[in-house]
């Protein structure tokens, strides 16, 4: 079924048009890629999913039920957690208080939220530097944390926003993994924007590619490399595959 | 109330205006390149017209001449502060460098109060008892004075920023600090030079402004928050907007002083500033950021 | 128990017993030092834990103290029934600042200004309120000084000590527990970084209001012990941007958003700055304003050297974990 659908968004800003009637539908369970050039109008999509702005026109269903519009909290009540491009940790607390600051959300007590925190972090193999100040974590571990952050919450779908950037080979392979493994052991839906091509084929089973704020094609990791729409907006005409 | 009462009224707060606006305009400068809040302004400006007084006092110097030395003083006083105080402390959170200001000011003023006491103290030229009669308008000498000065001032000021390049040299700085420095600008000299120009902006709205007012030390808060009720209202980072915004201060609080009561004019500028800061907090003439 | 814990108790114990063994004016400026302690704690909920800069929050104290003053002074009416009144009030007039600031995103120093410009909007305006005395002043009739009458609040220097000894302990409590809340893991998430703590389900702006009401209401009631402590109220005085700054000196001293740093900044402000108008005292120098300029001084060495306040590095020393 349908988790989140995109359904005809635009948004244009001060006569400049970053989005042009975009539709398109996340599967619930499923791991997707949004992909386009600089300027594509990723972010901007991204941001009215996450409730940041909304759209002009169009319509964005999470379960069925209208979310355009709605305020960042009431986004993250709905069931959509989200991570920043630029990671944004709360530098004065530990990385345990991070989350646990995410695991409010639906927990009652501060104890029971303590638990929940303790347990993400251990998913995410953050867990011995649970005391440390957030501020000192590496920018690898801060990405984690970005993403325990946003999971303590307990939502349905994960957005992320290039968290792939900055990260080494090896260390990009370890996130796909845990992303992996999220996906796999408890159904997290997830939607991911990402430049860093190697994570996307890795990952995603649906891709929609963006060009000049519309998307220009849609499908398996396999038949995108292929679209001739894809490889023109990459890489120019008249290219030869 | 007769009209020439009122008209009268509204020409003597225009003027007065005019040197409330180069005053902000030191600020506007400060606070448009710097990015500075500079919480001691107004103590500054009460300290540029104690200083007209002392010197009119100890060499019965007119202010109008006192505001050449004054100016150069201050302008190595601002020069100096944002060099040795400020720079320093550059990457500090924003509050940490408006703590600074507010630890400056503070000392400023009571500092005035000890040396010079609670009373107030003013100078005294021939021509403050004599105006200019335009038919029925009355309008005072000293208060015109002030105000060409005032004009005189920030034009010299608005030149130098156009067609000089250490004028645009700071502007580049204010426009955008990450290329500035990358095209080779020596950024935190040129903060220090706009701090020590708005600091002579302080001084020569100071000496003109000792010629209408009485100066006593608690006018330094006072015009500090007239000074950002001015730029704000005026708006940020606009050198038109704060000359605009002092008019507009200026003759509002006069026509507030003749119609609701003298103590309230200030009341009125409060009150000015909480609307603006709602409605339209870039001001009336700044961008929208 | 830790050794914050066992320090906490002992200083407690020290406070209790302090009075056998301390003269008169060395009780009423220990009354002071915890009349500001408390007073910065109050201050320190909307900074240290929302992040929100007041330098108006003389306009609190000030309402606080009308409120119930007028009360008494008009009808007779005592403190306690006063300190609803003044709560009340401080409460709505902290949520129309909060409201209209946040509403309109103002933030930072714009919203630094807007608190100023709200409290010298005040202190003009209750000059020309003649209902509560005008530029005159009001004057709270003082029944008498021996006995301790909590109803009225009305007794010896040393009831109003244990008052505001007790109103210091709370605070502290108060806020101690409050960090380790859901509140307070909001409020610092919010302050660390708005726009992810709203990606996180919080409603910023809700949360932001709760702080800035308690931080109100909390100010409130130092209002209220203001006017039945010095029983005259003058606008000029109580609603000055110079109240405003003395409030916020302790905790930007001790260390803003710590739960011990207004104690220790009031402490340490209010004992040095006295110590040294005795000194210049007994030196032959009496000069007015010396006492602010020292204020200004410290100020400034804290904020260009011990940023985060005094407290963080004693704390270190002394061996305490936070």
């Amino acid at each position: 079924m349908t988790l989140l659908e995109v359904k005809g968004v635009s948004k244009s800003f001060r006569g400049l048009q970053a989005v042009r009637e975009a539709s398109f539908e996340v599967p619930q369970g499923s791991i997707n890629g949004l992909i386009g050039p600089n300027g594509a109008g990723k972010t901007t999509i991204f941001n009215m999913v996450a409730g940041v702005f909304a759209p002009d026109s169009g319509q964005i269903l999470f379960n069925g039920k209208p979310i355009q519009g709605f305020r960042p909290d009431q986004v993250c009540a709905a069931g959509i957690g989200r991570t920043f491009q630029l990671v944004k940790p709360f530098a004065g607390l530990s990385v345990l208080d991070n989350v646990i600051v995410g695991a409010l959300h639906k927990e009652r007590t501060v104890a029971a939220a303590r638990v929940h925190a303790s347990s993400i972090l251990k998913k995410l193999n953050l867990d011995a530097k649970a005391h440390l100040p957030a501020s000192s974590l590496t920018l690898p571990d801060r990405k984690r944390l970005e993403v325990a952050r946003a999971l303590a919450t307990r939502p349905r779908l994960l957005l992320l926003d290039e968290v792939m950037a900055g990260l080494r080979p090896t260390e990009c392979d370890q996130m796909v993994q845990v992303f992996r493994d999220l996906n796999r052991t408890e159904g997290l839906t997830i939607l991911l924007i990402e430049h860093v091509m190697r994570a996307v084929m890795a990952l995603a089973r649906h891709i929609g590619v963006l060009h000049h704020g519309e998307v220009i094609a849609r499908g398996t990791p396999e038949e995108i490399v292929r679209h001739p729409a894809v490889l023109e907006c990459y890489l120019g005409e008249e290219t030869e595959v | 109330m007769s009209l020439d009462l009122v008209v009268n009224v509204v020409i003597a707060g225009l003027l007065t205006g005019l040197v409330y606006g180069l005053m902000a305009l030191g600020l506007s400068v400060i606070f448009g390149v710097v990015r500075v809040v500079n919480f001691a302004h107004g103590e500054m400006m009460t300290i540029a017209m104690y200083a007209a007084t002392v010197l009119f006092a100890a060499l019965k110097l007119d202010p109008f001449l006192a505001l050449v030395p004054v100016a150069a003083a201050f302008f190595v006083f601002g020069y100096a502060m944002q060099a040795g105080l400020i720079n320093p402390f550059i990457t500090r959170p924003e509050h940490s460098q408006f703590m600074l200001l507010v630890a400056v000011a503070i000392i400023m003023v009571n500092a005035l109060l000890m040396i010079f006491g609670p009373d107030a103290r003013n100078v005294q030229v021939d021509y403050q008892l004599e105006s200019f009669e335009i038919g029925r308008i009355l309008i005072d000498k000293a208060r015109l004075y002030s105000a060409l000065v005032a004009i005189a001032a920030a034009a010299a000021l608005f030149a130098f920023f156009k067609f000089t390049l250490t004028g645009k040299a700071i502007r580049a700085c204010a426009d955008n600090y990450l290329g500035a420095k990358v095209v080779g600008l020596n950024v935190k000299k040129y903060y220090s030079l706009t701090f020590g120009l708005g600091s002579a902006c302080v001084a020569v709205a100071g000496c003109a402004m000792v010629l209408l007012v009485d100066v006593t030390p608690p006018l330094g808060p006072y015009y500090t928050l007239l000074a950002f009720v001015i730029v704000i209202v005026g708006g940020l980072g606009s050198m038109t907007g704060a000359l605009l915004g002092g008019v507009l201060i200026g003759v509002s609080e006069a026509l507030a002083g003749l119609f609701i009561a003298p103590s309230a004019k200030s009341m009125f500028s409060f009150g000015l500033l909480i609307l603006v800061l709602l409605l339209r907090p870039q001001g009336l003439l700044g961008k929208k950021q | 128990m830790s050794r914050a814990g066992i320090g906490l108790a002992a200083l407690t114990t020290l406070l209790v017993a302090f009075p056998a063994f301390a003269g008169p004016y060395a009780l009423s400026v220990a009354t002071l030092i915890l009349y500001f302690a408390y007073t910065g704690q109050a201050w320190n909920v909307m900074m240290g834990f929302a992040g929100q800069l007041s330098l108006g929050h003389s306009l609190y104290v000030g309402v606080g103290a009308y409120a119930a003053g007028a009360l008494f002074f008009h009808y007779g009416i005592g403190p306690w029934v006063g300190l609803w009144l003044a709560m009340a009030l401080c409460v709505a007039f902290g949520l129309v600042i909060g409201f209209l600031a946040f509403r309109f995103g103002i933030s930072g120093v714009y919203f630094a200004l807007l608190t100023i410009a709200f409290a010298e909007f005040t202190r003009i305006g209750f000059d020309h309120l003649d209902w509560l005395g005008g530029p005159g002043g009001m004057f709270l009739r003082v029944a008498q000084r021996d006995v301790w009458d909590l109803a009225n609040f009305r007794g010896p220097p040393l009831m109003y000590y244990y008052a505001m000894l007790f109103l210091t302990v709370a605070a502290f409590l108060l806020c101690f527990f409050l960090l380790r809340s859901k509140a307070g893991y909001y409020w610092q998430a919010i302050r660390e970084n708005e726009e992810a703590a709203q990606a996180l389900g919080i409603n910023t702006f809700r949360w932001k209001m709760a702080a800035v009401a308690l931080s109100a209401a909390m100010t409130s009631v130092s209002g209220v012990f203001f006017a039945f402590y010095y029983n005259n109220l003058f606008p000029e005085q109580i609603f000055h941007i110079s109240r405003s700054i003395e409030i916020i000196l302790g905790p930007v001293i001790g260390g803003v958003g710590t739960l011990f740093g207004p104690i220790l900044g009031a402490a340490v402000l209010t004992l040095l700055s006295d110590g040294i108008t005795d000194l210049l005292a007994a030196l032959g120098w009496e000069i007015p304003g010396i006492k602010q300029v020292f204020y200004g001084i410290v100020l400034l060495a804290v904020v260009m050297f011990l940023p985060h306040g005094i407290w963080p590095a004693v704390s270190r020393r002394l061996g305490f974990h936070k």
